[in-house]
Order: C-alpha cells, then sequence, then structure tokens
C-alpha cells in the first residue's frame, strides 16, 4: 500500500492517487451559510481554521458537506469547518461558551486537558447528559493554565468526522516563548466510511486494513538472506503468539486520508514566513486514530511546549505523537520553503504541508519510511532483549542512540533478582545520562530517600513487581508482559536507528514552577492496558468499560498511577480532569502532561494530585480502542 | 504470557473501586447508565467462506457462516451443501450459541440439521470448538449426538498463504466421521470421508474475492462401499471456481 509520493499519476493510478492524496482544494464544501462566511474572514490562509477569541463564544454544531477524496460526505462540524474554530482564550478569564446542536443526535465538547469543575467537563453520561438536538449548552469556567489544547466532541465517533478544534490559552502575563510568528498545525484523519461502519468490519476481521502484513515472499527472501532455521525462527514467536509483528495501527489508508489543517496532501497547507523568523508552530493531533511521525527536512524543531506545558527546549529532528497530544516547536527557517512532513505510523500515508516565504511554493516530499517489524522487545518487554533467540532483533531495540538505555537494560535484567536499592546503584553507575542529569536537578525538591537510606519510603520508586489483574487470565486478553520495560528514551517501532534525533519521554522535563506538588505519593495505582487483536477488544486489565467499576481516588491526594501495556500497541491513555505527571522507573519526576503515550509491553508511571471532586473519563485516545472498551471512570470524592 | 488460570494472589480488578460502580456511588448519575460503549454493540456478519462452481459434477457447493451477537456470546449459523442439477442435493445447517472460552477460541452448543434430496433428514446435538490454533491454523471441531445412538464428528482446518497482501492461497482440510452406518444416507461408520482442497484467490477489497482451485475427496469403509454399490466413484477431483465474500 505504500505509494511512492514521489511517482506520477498514470491513468492506472489516478484513482487511488487522488483517493491518499486526497484533492487539492478538498474540505468544506461552498455554499456556506452566512453567518460562517463572516466567521471565516478571520483566516488568514487556506486551510486555516477561523479564529474566534474573547470571553463569549459561540459554537454551533450541524452537519456540513465535504469533499476530501472525490466523494461528498457529510462531516459534523463546529461553525461549519474542519477543523473547527480556533479559540484564543486568555489564562485567568472566566469564559461562557454556548454550544448549539443542530443535529439531529445528542452532542458535547469536551475541553481536552482544560482543568475545570466536572460538569464542564463535557463527556455524556458522566459529566452530564450531553446536549440534546435543538439545544444549548452553556459552558462556563475559569481558565487557570495556558498553552496549546484542543477540543472534541465525546459522543460517539462525531470527533472522526470533522468535530474538533484547537483551543489556545494566552498567559496571563503575556508569552514567555518568544517567536516573531505563530502557525497552528492541526493533524487529523478522515475517512468516507461511516466510522461504526469502519468498527464493525474490524470486529469481524481485525487486520482487514493492514496492507503490510508478512508474506510467503518476504519469508522466501529472508531464507535466502539469512537461512532458513534464522528464518523460522524470525517469525516463530508471531506464529506461535497469532499475532502480525506489523499490527502497527488498526486503520490505514485504505480507508484514511491524512490532513493538516484540514487540508489534503495535494492541497499543501501552506505557512508563511520571513527568513530569519523564528516561528512557532503549534502541533495538535487531532487525529481519531493516527499517530504521526512528524518532521521539517531541514529544519531542527526545537520543543518548548508539550501538551500546553512548558517543557526545558530540546533541540530534535522528529517527534511522533499520539492522538490528543501536542507538541509547540520553534523553528527558524531562512530559505525558501520546507515540506511539513507527518507520516502515519504504520506507514500508509502522510499528511503533509509547507512552510514557505509565499503561497505557491513547496519542497521536496521525503518517501515514506520503511514498515519495520515490532521487536521482542515490544512484544514481551525486557524479556524479549535477554532470552529470544533473535539477535537481529533485540540490536535493533537497544541501538537507538542512547547506549546507556541498553546498559541499564541489561543491568536490570541481570539483577532482577537483587533488592531495589541494588537495581538502583547499577542504573546510576551506568550513568544513563539524563536520568543522571535530572537526578541533580530535581533532587533538592524530591525528598528522595537517597538523603536517608536507612529509612527508604517504599513508594519513592514505582513498584517493579507486575501485578496481573484476575481479569486478565480472560478471553479479553491475548497477551499479558510479565517483565516490561521501564526506559523512557525508546523513540518507538519504526523510529529507532533512523539517523534522526527523535523526542522520546526521557527527553521532557518541565521547566521549573510547572509540577507545584513535589510530595511523594500516598498510595500506588497499578493498571493494564489489554486487548484482545484478533476480537478487536480493548480494555483496562481485561474489563472492557461495561464490566468495569470506577477507579476512585480522593480529593488532593498524592498519588501514583502505574500504566502497564500488555498490548503489541502504543496507547495514548489521557485521564480527564487532573495532570498525569511522568515520572522515571527511578522516581523523579519529568514532565507533566495530559495524555501519555504508553508503548508496547512499557511500563511508566505518573503522579497525579486530584483537585476537582467529581466523576472524570479515563481512557485511550486512539477512539476506536477507547470504544471498545478501552475505558475506564474516575471518582475524584 | 497468554492464556492460563489467575493465581491466587492476582490482583483485583475492582480493588481500587472504593464501593463506587458506575451507576451508583459519588457523584454517579442518576438512572440507568448513559455512556454504553462499542463492547455494549452487537455486531454481525455474513460470510461466504466458499461459494463456487464445481466443474466435475456440475454442482454449486457452498459454505457458509454468519453470527450475530457481541465479541463473547454469539449467535452463529453455519450452512454447508450443494446444489446439482438446480435441485439442493444436501445441506447441513447448525445453529449455535458461540461463547468464547479463551483468547482465540470459541465453544459452539446447539443443534444441526441435516436436510437430504435423496434420503432421510437428520437432527443432531452440537458441542464443539472454533478458533485460532498457534501457526495461524483456524480449526472448527464438532461432535454430534443424534437420535437412536447415532454419533458424528465434523473437523474442518484451514490456513490462509499471503504470497502477496491480496493474493491468497488457502489450503482446507475436511474429513467427518460417525459411530453408526445411516444407509439410508450412503453413510458408513467409521470415517467416511475426506476431502482436501487448495484455493487461490485475490481480494480486490478485504471482503470480495473470486477464486479458482481444486478439491480432492475421498470416502473410506462402508460410505465407500455404500457409493459403489450405487455404481459411484470413491473418489474425486475438482477444479472449482468461486467468490469468497463478506458483509
Amino acid at each position: 500500500m505504500t505509494l511512492p509520493p514521489d511517482k506520477p499519476a498514470t491513468p492506472a493510478n489516478t484513482k487511488r492517487r487522488r483517493f491518499v492524496q486526497g484533492l487539492a482544494a478538498g474540505g468544506v464544501l461552498a455554499a456556506n451559510p452566512g453567518w460562517l462566511q463572516a466567521a471565516m474572514q478571520d483566516s488568514t490562509l487556506l486551510g486555516t481554521a477561523p479564529v474566534l477569541s474573547g470571553t463569549e463564544i459561540d459554537l454551533v454544531i450541524a452537519q456540513t458537506a465535504v469533499n476530501f477524496t472525490g466523494r461528498p460526505r457529510m462531516a459534523t462540524t463546529i461553525n461549519g469547518s474542519v477543523p473547527g474554530p480556533t479559540l484564543r482564550l486568555r489564562e485567568g478569564d472566566e469564559v461562557t461558551i454556548r454550544v448549539t446542536n443542530q443535529l439531529a443526535k445528542p452532542t458535547s465538547i469536551h475541553w481536552h486537558g482544560i482543568l475545570l469543575p466536572y460538569q464542564m467537563d463535557g463527556v455524556p453520561g458522566i459529566s452530564y447528559a450531553g446536549i440534546m438536538p435543538g439545544e444549548t449548552f452553556v459552558y462556563r469556567f475559569k481558565l487557570q493554565q495556558s498553552g496549546t489544547y484542543w477540543y472534541h466532541s465525546h459522543s460517539g465517533f462525531q470527533e472522526m468526522l470533522g468535530m474538533y478544534g484547537v483551543l489556545i490559552i494566552e498567559p496571563r502575563d503575556g508569552e514567555r516563548i518568544q517567536s516573531d510568528r505563530q502557525h497552528v498545525v492541526t493533524l487529523s484523519d478522515w475517512t468516507d466510511q461511516a466510522p461504526m461502519h469502519a468498527f464493525s468490519k474490524l470486529k469481524i476481521q481485525s487486520d482487514l486494513y493492514n496492507f503490510n502484513q508478512p508474506t510467503f515472499f518476504d519469508f522466501t527472501r529472508d531464507v535466502s538472506s539469512m537461512g532458513f532455521k534464522a528464518a523460522l525462527e524470525k517469525r516463530e514467536m508471531w506464529n506461535e503468539m497469532r499475532m502480525t509483528p506489523t499490527d502497527l495501527g488498526d486503520l490505514s489508508s485504505v480507508t484514511l486520508t491524512y490532513l493538516m489543517n484540514g487540508t489534503t496532501p495535494a492541497g499543501n497547507w501552506t505557512g508563511l514566513f520571513k527568513p530569519g523568523e523564528t516561528v512557532r508552530l503549534r502541533f495538535v493531533n487531532a487525529a481519531s486514530n493516527t499517530f504521526y511521525d512528524v518532521r521539517i527536512p531541514g529544519l531542527k524543531m526545537t520543543v518548548v511546549q508539550a501538551d500546553g506545558q512548558d517543557v526545558e527546549p530540546v533541540s530534535i529532528d522528529e517527534f511522533r505523537f499520539g492522538p490528543a497530544q501536542t507538541y509547540d516547536v520553534l523553528v527558524e527557517p531562512d530559505a525558501e520553503a520546507y515540506t511539513i512532513f507527518a507520516q502515519s505510523m504504520e506507514r500508509t500515508g502522510y499528511a503533509r504541508g509547507t512552510l514557505a516565504t509565499a503561497g505557491g511554493l513547496s519542497a521536496a516530499i521525503p518517501a515514506l519510511d520503511a514498515v519495520e517489524w515490532l521487536t521482542m522487545g515490544d512484544m514481551m518487554g525486557e524479556m524479549g532483549h535477554d532470552g529470544m533467540n533473535n539477535a537481529e532483533m533485540d540490536h535493533s531495540t537497544m541501538n537507538h542512540g542512547a547506549e546507556t538505555a541498553a546498559e541499564m537494560d541489561h543491568s536490570t535484567m541481570n539483577h532482577g533478582a537483587e533488592t531495589a536499592a541494588k537495581m538502583d546503584h547499577s542504573t546510576m553507575n551506568h550513568g544513563a545520562e539524563t536520568a543522571a542529569k535530572m537526578d541533580h536537578s530535581t533532587h533538592g525538591g524530591m525528598a528522595m530517600d537517597h538523603s536517608n537510606p536507612s529509612n527508604p519510603n517504599p513508594l519513592a520508586k514505582p513498584s517493579q513487581t507486575v501485578r496481573h489483574a484476575s481479569s486478565e487470565y480472560s478471553p479479553y486478553v491475548d497477551m499479558r508482559v510479565n517483565m516490561p520495560r521501564t526506559n523512557l528514551d525508546d523513540p518507538g517501532v519504526g523510529l529507532r536507528n533512523n539517523g534522526r534525533r527523535v523526542l522520546t519521554l526521557a527527553d521532557l522535563k518541565s521547566v521549573n514552577g510547572v509540577i507545584t506538588d513535589w510530595r511523594p505519593p500516598a498510595r500506588e495505582i497499578e493498571l493494564h492496558l489489554t486487548g484482545n487483536m484478533e476480537r478487536y477488544s480493548w480494555s483496562f486489565d481485561g474489563l472492557e468499560f461495561g464490566k468495569s467499576t470506577p477507579v476512585t481516588l480522593r480529593q488532593g491526594e498524592r498519588v501514583r498511577i502505574i500504566l502497564q501495556n500488555d498490548t503489541m500497541m502504543t496507547h495514548p491513555m489521557h485521564l480527564h480532569g487532573m495532570w498525569s505527571e511522568l515520572e522515571t522507573a527511578e522516581g523523579e519526576l519529568l514532565v507533566r502532561l495530559h495524555t501519555i503515550p504508553v508503548q508496547p509491553a512499557q511500563r511508566i508511571s505518573f503522579l497525579t494530585t486530584p483537585e476537582d471532586f467529581g466523576r472524570w473519563a479515563w481512557h485511550c485516545h486512539l477512539l476506536f480502542h477507547m470504544d471498545a472498551g478501552m475505558f475506564r471512570e474516575v471518582v475524584v470524592s | 504470557m497468554q492464556g492460563g488460570r489467575a493465581p491466587a494472589d492476582a490482583r483485583d480488578p475492582n480493588a481500587y473501586a472504593d464501593g463506587n460502580t458506575l451507576t451508583e456511588g459519588a457523584y454517579a448519575r442518576p438512572g440507568l447508565r448513559e455512556l454504553k460503549l462499542a463492547d455494549e454493540h452487537f455486531f454481525w456478519v455474513v460470510l461466504a467462506d466458499r461459494f463456487e462452481y464445481q466443474e466435475g459434477n456440475d454442482s454449486l457447493a457452498y459454505d457458509v457462516q454468519g453470527w450475530f451477537g457481541s465479541t463473547f456470546n454469539r449467535f452463529v449459523v453455519k450452512a454447508e451443501g450443494d446444489i446439482e442439477d438446480d435441485r439442493l442435493q444436501e445441506n447441513q445447517l447448525d445453529l449455535l450459541w458461540g461463547h468464547a472460552i479463551s483468547a482465540y477460541f470459541d465453544s459452539q452448543l446447539g443443534v444441526r440439521l441435516d436436510q437430504y434430496n435423496e434420503g432421510d433428514n437428520r437432527q443432531w446435538l452440537a458441542v464443539g470448538v472454533q478458533g485460532l490454533v498457534p501457526y495461524w491454523f483456524e480449526l472448527d471441531v464438532t461432535g454430534y449426538v443424534g437420535d437412536r445412538g447415532r454419533t458424528a464428528l465434523g473437523i474442518e482446518a484451514e490456513y490462509e498463504l499471503l504470497l502477496t497482501q491480496r493474493l491468497i492461497l488457502q489450503p482446507r482440510a475436511e474429513l467427518n466421521l460417525y459411530g453408526k452406518d445411516d444407509p439410508e444416507n450412503g453413510i458408513g461408520n467409521g470415517l467416511s470421508d475426506l476431502s482436501l482442497g487448495l484455493r487461490l484467490r485475490y481480494e480486490i477489497r478485504r471482503q470480495f474475492a473470486p477464486y479458482v482451485g481444486v478439491q480432492w475427496s475421498k470416502a473410506y469403509g462402508d460410505t465407500a462401499d455404500f457409493i459403489r454399490a450405487d455404481g459411484g466413484d470413491i473418489s474425486d477431483t475438482e477444479l472449482v471456481a468461486g467468490l469468497r465474500f463478506w458483509f
């Protein structure tokens, strides 16, 4: 399915090409109502969402005709555009947002990553009843934060049908991040299918959209290059476990068209700059089901915010982000044109746009990277590094840049039976550079156990003991990981060893003052991310939402949440209503996020302090995983 | 790790609920639960795994399976038979309740109704399993108990070899065993018949794939004797052409 992007369109593939590339002028069809035309005048560039600002905002949800692929379809839109309007609000303001439902069915809007009273959070059935047809719901809340966020429907699959927009909250005391110009870059995906139809097909045949599966001729090629035995061994574990090493995404360009600011690759959304300017790009992944790997060939990106929160600047070539994550980066372009290239994680297509000094320019579009197999490390965590027979696979996992990470893995593995304190030592001595650095910088504030070795706090570090839930031993779960990996410096499958500096979670560090609660956790909650790919079932602890019970937290408590991924896919986990403050396996706080991507066979932990009472949603932000049941309620009481 | 039983000290998945449920406890919305996701939806499919013309005996054969239900409990219908000379010669209809018993296997419990153009119809109780064994073999094993002490066992296995992403070779084996002679229907006890097929399909779309293939089948034991007595061939090789589709 990978179509070389530079291949000229021939009559034979024109139709297919148009589907993947999209219509150049795709998007919302003309003949929009007058009020919308007025709103659109704010738009400065083709494909850029209109901007609304102030403290009083009116949003109208309706069906709007769109055409991204050559086939007209009805989208579910906010104020008639895809994406919906960009809201520019101000920290400290109390805002009133009136949302009117002109659909024939209930709708909702959730303000992603925003701290607010739970009745304003916008999840039907949890925060409120939803917004009924013909009704107007008035959201009113005070903005206690600043940064780049987004908002979207939390009803059914409306988000997938176009109901999302960007939310920018300007800092009350002025912008901390200096730039000469800003662009919002919203990445999303579109399908011409009715979303429930696309979903039901996965329920029937879960590899339906995967056209990068291992074939017989891949096998014969491996036999000639590595020998019969090695070729068999490479496949042994996958075949035994009935899993696909290229199961990188549930959907693909077979059904998705990838969009940048609501514009197809052929449409080439363009953001302007003047040479010498520092340009701030606010990247928002508003896709329903797509992880994007984003880079701008020829430009270094300096990441300055993650999920709307300031981080210590880190210079990179590329980052991966999943649905609901946001990154703000600074770039300093000086040539005429640069391609913003966002290939989908399963490598079947890309969203693309251009940064240019004038409209109509473009730069070379890179080819899609080759599809890489998931590794034994992705499947079995640490065990995959050690016991398994495929040396080549292990290498690809370990070699991804930070040599120290490999060392760390070894030390953890080899000394697995020793005491926790010793493990800690061996890790420190081997000196994962980043870990060591963080240690120094955060030591003072953290009241760590090192200062008082005679009486170590048992919760100073996240528990390493894997505790599977009894409900994981069931048909809902096709795999359990017994020795998860805990390192955060892995960019993930398809990005290891690609010669580019790729952002990892280990690179993210909140600037001073962002994280305010430095108490150690008083208790620990462990939950596993689970699934059964063959049945297309997704869950926490093997319990789909309908069979689950809420997780109950106490208001104001400092609590550690461990998420262990017992599946083969990466899950962007979003906990509503409170921050998720990611820590290392050593218990060092790194960064405040609202959505944490958890890689296959990875065990991560974060701390949170629930401030607002009520019921909240907690789920995987791959929309199909969420709807399949990887969803929990959280009660703060 | 896959499968297995939960150890006694496995973590309680409701340990963090503190008495709250989705409908009761602090801040729960009044009334019935409003939020229902796809895990509580019903889905359905009709899959014609084989729907084909068999050249040698100039007949149409079908093997269709459908289900309706949730991920874990399903009403399953299987129909297999052939049409010759414009007449339904034989039809085996299984009506089953499918229930997930492991990550890759469902148990199936129900009835089987056999219909013959020439012969006596039979009814059976059916108990079986269907699923995916390691190395991706699809397996369907069902035991049957009929009236007057009749018993039967049907075994089907399939494999899908991807030559390319769309060109797929499907080897298939099916065998039937019976506990007792059924002369009215020309069935003998023991191994009654075995068929091996090889079908090459091209998935124009995943849901729509024309195919060509060859099927070899042979009757054994008393079944073979019944066929010989009737003047038929106990072994048969057929070229087939058909359509695999689901919706």
